[in-house]
């Protein structure tokens, strides 16, 4: 694999190779030293043009456990605030010798753009509306656990939740899930689809809540009112939110994530960590496992890959 | 060709197409006039010669929509590079948008842009004005004083007229005046932040949607604001299939309706932004295959008059920009014939046809019909291109004649290209070359 960039561009068999490789570094992850000398020599900047300070904390860490080299930008702090170009940025990076860019940015398909003005690798950290495909295999890798599944997620019914519209996680965990085999279904107010929506959908969350394995909320963005997509926040929560009532009807089994950071009181009602199937916490946790596991596998030599080499064995330093 | 001080110029071998039918024969140009078109003209010693074999002969192309970006865009476009781009396309005429810096809303701007154009010599350039001042859609433009000038087509292009009132009393105000309106079919409400087509496409990439609903809502108000105060309307860049048929409906209604196509949207679709390259961002954007086939349809039983190129130059680096923040627009005259030309005549248009598109009727809209689009006989001026239908060729980003070289058709085979073009009786390309 030579980027991630999305989900659609690598497909199911590069997602399974990807979720396979994370258990190896759950499991490095639970060492005394966490760290394998996996990457080293190996330099990745996290290129940061919109702030996420846990998305961001997540690559620098997973790359930090591998032995890679981390540079950090952030658009604050850079020369893009003086007129400098996206390419002439990248290009001034790239010469000091860089292996692989982590890319957020608020523009969708700047990962593609990037990828014409350097050699190194791309890592798509969230691009607009778009994707955010460390994302979407950190949630695929979350369900696949708590399921106990090895292979994918044949018959799964997964239903995502919210402004699906103007969401790039909705459109990598469509994909995602869609790719390992699980049925989708979309619950929004039509205002918040895409114009062809991309799975089924519905806008009566409690026709559904009874035939689900995974309810995925997403976050809603208050300021949207603005927008006239919906009448108020009130008749959002009322229509959309996990209400006390509906987590009482989803019962124990139901598998309840989220992206973070949540709305309180918005799109979830209930304490969390008063809801048997709540998974919140454990994506969080597979964040820096997922992305070792796509860092590993877009930089480690391809012998490394074949013997597992430096997974195995512990940093000697 | 071999060149003399002789002013005659015949053009020999060649078939020749105008809108009295094809006929093989040799053009003879005497001065900045045709004299004779015959066969088996026998040429004068001292006689300029231009080869035409295995080639047409038509009147020169007139393009209704080029953005030449002078004044306040030369790092993008000069008058002289867009002219020299649109000489190698075969085209004698270009009609100049008006959202240059400042906007051609008065006379002085207006003078400016024709005489550079005269200054450069590669085609004529005939100014347009802005329907509105300064493109803001809140007040009447100068038509009088822009129509004494010589101005006839009038356009706020880049900006729909938003407001239904000022649009209707710009089309009561242009009666009696020797001029068209030509609107930009946009309702800007319903395209804020738009980057490409909505539809699938858009939907998958993340991206927002421009709905072909905001292009008919206006064609369709101003279709009927026509019929409302007889005002005499042409619509830009036509991009949708609802859009032909209001069109069509209204030709089929007798109103004083004309409109024009642009090559894109009669070759790319929307599928092409999946790798995100701001050089396929255009506005109106490229749309869908159904909505390809109903233009050229349009074109076909002549709902669609013309093919116009909205040539917008933008330099590199503000097509390297993100994808929402890209200025929309595509470089067109050097590859007009060559992608429309196979594309209509496999749909069935005879050469003749392509070349009505290409000529004569955008010559007649712009009102510049008296010296531009033929007829190919002795007395017409001698405003001419010479094409091979049959060349087949890619176009090489760097070689463009034009300063800026977003081309959205790198890779693909074009076919037809202009051999020679003749402006008032002088070459101003010869085999390929531009000649100043």
């Amino acid at each position: 694999m030579k980027h991630l960039r999305s989900i659609a561009e690598i497909g199911a068999d590069a997602v399974l190779r990807i979720l396979d490789l994370t258990d190896h570094m759950v499991e490095v992850n639970q060492r005394p030293n966490p760290k394998v000398p996996a990457l080293r020599g190996r330099t990745v900047c996290n290129l940061f043009f919109e702030d996420s300070t846990r998305t961001r904390l997540s690559f620098e860490t997973a790359a930090k456990r591998l032995s890679a080299d981390v540079m950090t930008f952030t658009v604050k702090d850079s020369s893009v605030n003086k007129g400098e170009s996206l390419r002439d940025t990248i290009e001034t990076i790239a010469a000091m010798g860089v292996d692989a860019f982590v890319i957020r940015h608020k523009s969708s398909g700047v990962p593609w753009q990037v990828s014409n003005w350097t050699t190194a690798s791309i890592v798509n950290g969230g691009d607009g509306w778009h994707a955010h495909p460390t994302q979407a295999l950190i949630d695929a890798y979350t369900v696949r656990h708590a399921l106990g599944r090895t292979g994918g997620l044949d018959g799964v019914r997964v239903a995502i939740v919210g402004d699906i519209r103007h969401s790039r996680v909705a459109r990598s965990n469509i994909e995602v899930f869609t790719a390992l085999g699980a049925d989708v279904t979309l619950v929004a107010p039509p205002t918040l689809l895409p114009p062809t929506p991309l799975a089924p959908s519905t806008a009566d969350l409690d026709s559904v809540i009874g035939d689900i394995d995974v309810l995925y909320l997403l976050r809603m963005q208050t300021e949207r009112i603005h927008d006239a997509v919906i009448p108020s926040i009130r008749e959002y929560s009322t229509r959309f939110a996990l209400t006390p009532e509906r987590a009482r009807r989803l019962g124990d089994h139901v598998l309840v994530m989220h992206p973070g950071p949540m709305n309180r009181g918005v799109e979830i009602m209930v304490d969390p960590a008063e809801i048997p199937g709540a998974m919140i916490t454990k994506q969080v946790a597979n964040g820096v496992a997922v992305r070792m596991a796509v860092l590993f596998d877009l930089l480690a030599s391809s012998d490394a890959l074949l013997a597992g080499v430096g997974v195995d064995g512990e940093a000697s330093a | 060709m071999t060149r003399s001080k002789s002013s005659i110029t015949v053009i020999t071998g060649g078939r020749i197409v105008d809108q009295n039918g094809e006929r093989d024969g040799d053009v003879v140009i005497d001065g900045d006039q045709i004299v004779s078109a015959r066969e088996n003209f026998s040429v004068p010693e001292n006689a300029s010669v231009l080869d035409a074999r295995g080639c047409i002969v038509a009147p020169g192309f007139v393009d209704l929509h080029t953005h030449l970006r002078e004044p306040g865009r030369e790092d993008a476009e000069t008058i002289e590079t867009g002219s020299r781009a649109a000489a190698l396309g075969g085209y004698t005429a270009v009609v100049a948008m008006p959202n240059t810096d400042p906007a051609a809303d008065t006379r002085d701007v207006v003078e400016f842009v024709r005489a550079q154009g005269e200054r450069a010599g590669l085609c004529d350039v005939f100014p347009s004005g802005c329907i509105t001042i300064g493109r803001r859609g809140e007040l009447l433009a100068p038509y009088g004083e822009l129509v004494g000038a010589g101005v006839r087509l009038f356009t706020d292009d880049g900006n729909g007229v938003q407001d239904p009132l000022l649009m209707r009393r710009a089309m009561e105000y242009s009666r009696g005046l020797d001029m068209v309106l030509a609107q930009h079919c946009e309702v800007a409400a319903l395209t804020k932040g738009a980057v490409m087509h909505e539809g699938h496409c858009c939907s998958e990439l993340g991206l927002p949607g421009w709905p072909s609903i905001a292009e008919e809502l206006m064609v369709h108000r101003d279709i009927e604001l026509a019929r409302l105060t007889s005002a005499r309307i042409h619509l830009l860049h036509v991009s949708t299939a609802g859009s032909v048929e209001l069109v069509r409906r209204a030709k089929a209604d007798g109103l004083p309706v004309t409109a024009e196509a642009a090559p894109h949207h009669i070759s790319l679709t929307d599928e092409q932004l999946r790798g995100y390259d701001p050089v396929f961002k255009v506005n109106p954007p490229l749309r869908t295959r159904v909505d390809i086939e109903a233009i050229i349809g349009g074109l076909v039983d002549g709902t669609i008059d013309a093919i116009a190129t909205d040539h917008a130059p933008h330099p590199a680096d503000h097509k390297e920009r993100p994808l929402d923040d890209a200025p929309p627009g595509m470089v067109g005259l050097e590859t007009a014939l060559g992608v429309c030309l196979s594309i209509l005549t496999d749909a069935g248009m005879s050469i003749a046809d392509v070349v009505a598109a290409f000529s004569w009727k955008p010559a007649a809209i712009a009102g510049v019909g008296d010296t531009h689009g033929g007829p190919i006989e002795a007395g017409t001026a001698a405003n001419l291109v010479v094409f091979d239908p049959d060349a087949t060729w890619q176009v090489a980003p760097a070689t463009l004649a034009s300063r800026s070289h977003n081309t959205p058709y790198v890779g693909r085979d074009l076919r037809g290209r202009a051999r020679h073009t003749v402006l008032r009786g002088t070459p101003t390309v010869i085999d390929g070359v531009a000649q100043r």
